[in-house]
């Protein structure tokens, strides 16, 4: 078997043998898995409203993994993209509601605040670890519960005691009439754009920049990227930074698209912590990544349905998800079962 | 004529790959027989096979006679067959005891019996001469001594038939003189030796028969009273060799290198280097000679300013490089063939071709204002890798998939392209074979001719011997003497490997 017809097998296979497996547990569990799959297709694609918002809710996905993505390429695991994904959504928020620009300016520059505010909550744990060498993981945990537990008060702050920042300007949305008369006015923005762009701009940094020749040398080999004369630690710091500044992006997806607000929080909100699904999902490539990231939002969206149109309870909705997201990420066991059979094929000739 | 081992027509496969093919190897009792074979030629593949890790696709083994199926290591070691690894397969922070019991702990109600195993460690100690104290850490012993842990394992799960995977690699030519003893004396209690080498004088030394295989292919068993060196090598390489590398005059020219009092640490804060002074000057090869662990390794990190300098100075071109970053140091011209090259050479998991630009990527022509250019980069590669005979599938292949000549060729290619005043080769041909020994020596030799500064690190006397101009022996982190390949011999510079100086001639006694 070539590699290309494997490449594109493999996936597929490995998504089927998850709704087989999926259907199983539905059927076990006495619920109609033709049923439940109908609903989850039309949850996904069923109408321009739910299109709509399969696409809203694959957008900051998008983000949170390619911010997972880029710390795991230069070896780093950035599990704090939650943290700096709810700073970069307040941060976007803020300058969202707050500023007074016109929207070339505004929207940019809520954009880039999240990135920015995303970057600097990741370069805390990058500065610990490069000079200090306290591990990320550590940090970077740490540091997503405080950002959870300083949202609110700054949420309070900046509004006077609010539970949730006012709506952003219209010259800061990403929301327009267009697309919502399109899908029907489902919530889906124009981030779809932008997130398309990070995609490209991580492709970018890492496959032609010198940046990208470094971050990923350091990755494979800190001790050979020394020898050759990088720098280390800027390397470690800069990664952190640009992956925090990714998550910020996400934050600002939501900010800027989804909700224009933020509210005050109670727990986390999942994306950052499914970008490492999704990371893993994409091999940390940047079109990997995209892909991933529509495979778990469309599921995502999609299981929705499945409690209303198919009586399938959430916690079996979760499952069947699950599931289909570990055997879509287990294909080396089925590249490798593959191989197996093709083998034991020549050796019969 | 009895034999207690005989393989006979043996055939290993891999895939397509053959490692082994017809390969036979009868080793009589009482013998020490060498197996000689350049590195790949299939010697692993051959014990591997006997110690039951392997099973052969064609061909029989037989043990004392009896055709025997080897199906897995302890099926080996029941037959009597034991192995003393290269890599010597101890923990560190157990004792020597506990390191011989390990995976047969005898039992007594439950625990374990360490008096009675103690006992017997020290017995087999004392018969083969070998001196180990059971209750001594291996971390606190020396590598020597470690080997003879190694030895005492296999004696005392009752092997009659020991496996020495290239023993003396690791050792000094005094130590080797030990081991050498200590297996004339298994062969005096009976044991019959089977000696993995690629070394031809040890062969000569010890071996009473030789098998040779070159490329898996059995090529024959000889005498070794009836054969010399040469004829040796010419089987194994399967062309004629040359030993003594041609080399003209050195013509020594101003002092390129120059370090002062150097004080290094290792990483706990022990000092490695002591206050060492060297010199290199442009045009010669300046060899350093030294027993592993004696500041070799931290010289070199301090000089590429891959570690920090406690004190004194290191001077390059009259400049001084003290605590320079490694990319100043590169700048300033030194090229650095490293001694792992898969810690420090390579970036393992890039291709080739970007393993080429690894120093120079940030400058043109491999990219300009931060933009790589890898059609550059690869075509620049392509002529690197032409030029110093690197073979890979193609020049996109991960580093990792060369062979280790390949992977050094590749760095030596990327070195000596960037045109350094100073170039430092530490180990370089540690693992290689010959074919590709010969090829490296070559071109430190070309460099040296083209008026450029050499230091070679090696623990192989034979390249200090056959490459350097002048040898300067380091000992604890020293260096105690410099002396002239021509006008030294291995016994001299063992001695002084050791610590004795020669100019005392007193012997410092002790173990050392």
């Amino acid at each position: 078997m070539s590699s290309r017809t494997q490449n594109f097998l493999v996936p597929i296979i490995s998504i089927i043998l998850g709704l087989i497996f999926g259907a199983i547990v539905m059927l076990i569990s006495g619920y109609n898995p033709v049923a439940g799959y109908t609903a989850l297709w039309n949850g996904i694609f069923g109408s321009s409203y739910n299109f709509g918002e399969t696409v809203r809710t694959i957008i900051p996905y998008v983000f949170s993994g390619l911010a997972v993505a880029f710390a795991f390429r230069t070896g780093l695991f950035n599990i704090g993209v939650e943290g700096q994904l709810i700073m970069g959504w307040f941060a976007a928020a803020y300058v969202g509601f707050a500023w007074d620009l016109p929207t070339i300016i505004h929207l940019p520059v809520a954009i880039l605040a999240a990135a920015l505010v995303g970057a600097a909550w990741a370069f805390i744990p990058g500065i610990l670890k490069a000079r200090l060498g306290v591990h990320e993981v550590i940090v970077t945990i740490m540091m997503n519960y405080i950002a959870l537990r300083s949202i609110n008060p700054l949420i309070a702050a900046v509004t006077g005691g609010a539970e949730r920042t006012p709506k952003v300007h219209e010259s800061a949305s990403l929301r327009s009439e267009f697309l919502q008369s399109l899908t029907d006015y489902s919530r889906m923005h124009w981030g779809f754009i932008i997130a398309i762009i990070g995609v490209f701009v991580m492709w970018f940094i890492l496959e032609k920049t010198t940046l990208g020749y470094e971050l990923k040398s350091v990755g494979f080999n800190r001790n050979a990227s020394e020898y050759a004369g990088m720098n280390v630690k800027k390397n470690i710091v800069l990664s952190m930074v640009i992956s925090g500044a990714f998550a910020g992006l996400a934050g600002a997806m939501e900010a800027l698209g989804t909700f224009g607000n933020i509210a005050s929080m109670s727990s986390f909100s999942g994306i950052g912590f499914d970008g490492i699904a999704v990371a893993l999902l994409g091999a940390n490539q940047p079109v990997g990544v995209f892909f991933a990231a529509v495979l778990f939002g469309s599921l995502k969206n999609g299981g929705i349905n499945m409690p209303n149109e198919a009586g399938v309870p959430n916690e079996i909705v979760s499952i069947v998800i699950a599931l289909i997201i570990l055997f879509a990420a287990s294909g080396y066991v089925i590249r490798l079962l593959l191989d197996r059979a093709g083998k034991s094929k020549k050796e019969v000739k | 004529m009895e034999y207690v081992i005989e393989m006979l027509g043996i055939r290993k496969q891999f895939g397509d790959f053959v490692a082994n093919n017809n390969i036979t190897l009868q080793l009589k009792k009482g013998e020490i027989h060498a197996l000689l074979g350049e590195n790949g030629a299939g010697k692993s593949t051959l014990m591997n096979v006997l110690f039951g890790l392997y099973q052969p696709e064609a061909g029989i083994i037989k043990v004392n006679g009896k055709e025997v199926k080897i199906t897995d290591p302890n099926v080996a070691n029941r037959l009597g067959i034991g192995m003393v690894h290269q890599h010597f397969m101890l923990v560190e922070n157990f004792t020597v005891t506990e390191n011989i019991i390990l995976g047969h702990e005898p039992t007594r109600g439950g625990t374990i019996n360490i008096k009675d195993a103690a006992k017997k460690v020290q017995e087999l100690s004392e018969r083969y001469g070998l001196n180990v104290d059971p209750y001594a850490k291996i971390e606190d012993i020396s590598v020597r001594m470690q080997q003879r842990v190694e030895i005492i394992k296999t004696l005392y799960r009752g092997a009659e038939i020991l496996i020495f995977d290239e023993p003396t690699a690791s050792l000094t030519p005094q130590e080797i003189t030990e081991l050498i003893q200590i297996m004339k004396l298994l062969i005096k209690e009976g044991k019959s030796i089977i000696l993995i080498t690629h070394k031809l004088q040890e062969i000569m030394d010890v071996s009473d028969r030789v098998t040779i295989i070159r490329k898996g292919e059995g090529i024959g068993t000889v005498t070794t009273s009836e054969t010399n060196p040469i004829q040796l090598a010419e089987m194994m390489v399967g062309r004629q060799v040359t030993f003594k590398t041609e080399k003209k005059e050195a013509q020594p020219k101003d002092v390129v290198l120059k370090v002062e009092n150097l004080v290094v640490a290792d990483n706990r804060g022990i000092e490695k280097v002591k206050g060492l002074n060297l010199e290199v000057r442009a045009g010669e090869i300046v060899g350093i000679a030294g027993i592993d662990g004696n500041g070799q390794a931290e010289l070199i990190e301090a000089i590429t300013g891959l570690r920090k300098v406690k004190s004194g100075k290191v001077e390059l071109n009259n400049k001084d490089i003290t605590g320079f970053k490694p990319r100043k140091i590169t700048e300033a011209g030194i090229g650095h063939i490293p001694q792992d090259r898969h810690k420090h050479g390579l970036v393992l998991d890039f291709p080739i071709s970007d393993n080429i630009a690894l120093q120079t990527y940030y400058k043109e022509p491999f990219s300009k204002n931060g933009i790589m250019d890898y059609k550059k980069v690869r075509g620049i590669a392509a002529d690197i890798i032409k030029e110093f005979d690197v073979r890979a599938a193609s020049n996109m292949s991960l580093a990792r998939s060369l062979s280790g000549g390949n992977q050094q060729k590749a760095i030596i290619g990327r070195e000596i392209t960037r045109n350094p005043d100073l170039l430092i080769a530490a180990l370089p041909t540690r693992g290689l074979d010959v074919g590709a020994i010969e090829y490296i020596h070559k071109r430190l030799i070309e460099q040296r001719d083209k008026g450029k500064a050499v230091l070679l690190i090696s623990f192989e006397l034979d390249e200090v011997m056959n490459v350097s101009d002048r040898i300067a022996v380091i000992y604890d982190g020293a260096i105690i003497d410099t002396v002239f390949p021509r006008e030294t011999n291995e016994k001299e510079l063992g001695l002084l490997m050791a610590g004795q100086e020669l100019s005392s001639k007193q012997s410092k006694g002790g173990d050392a």
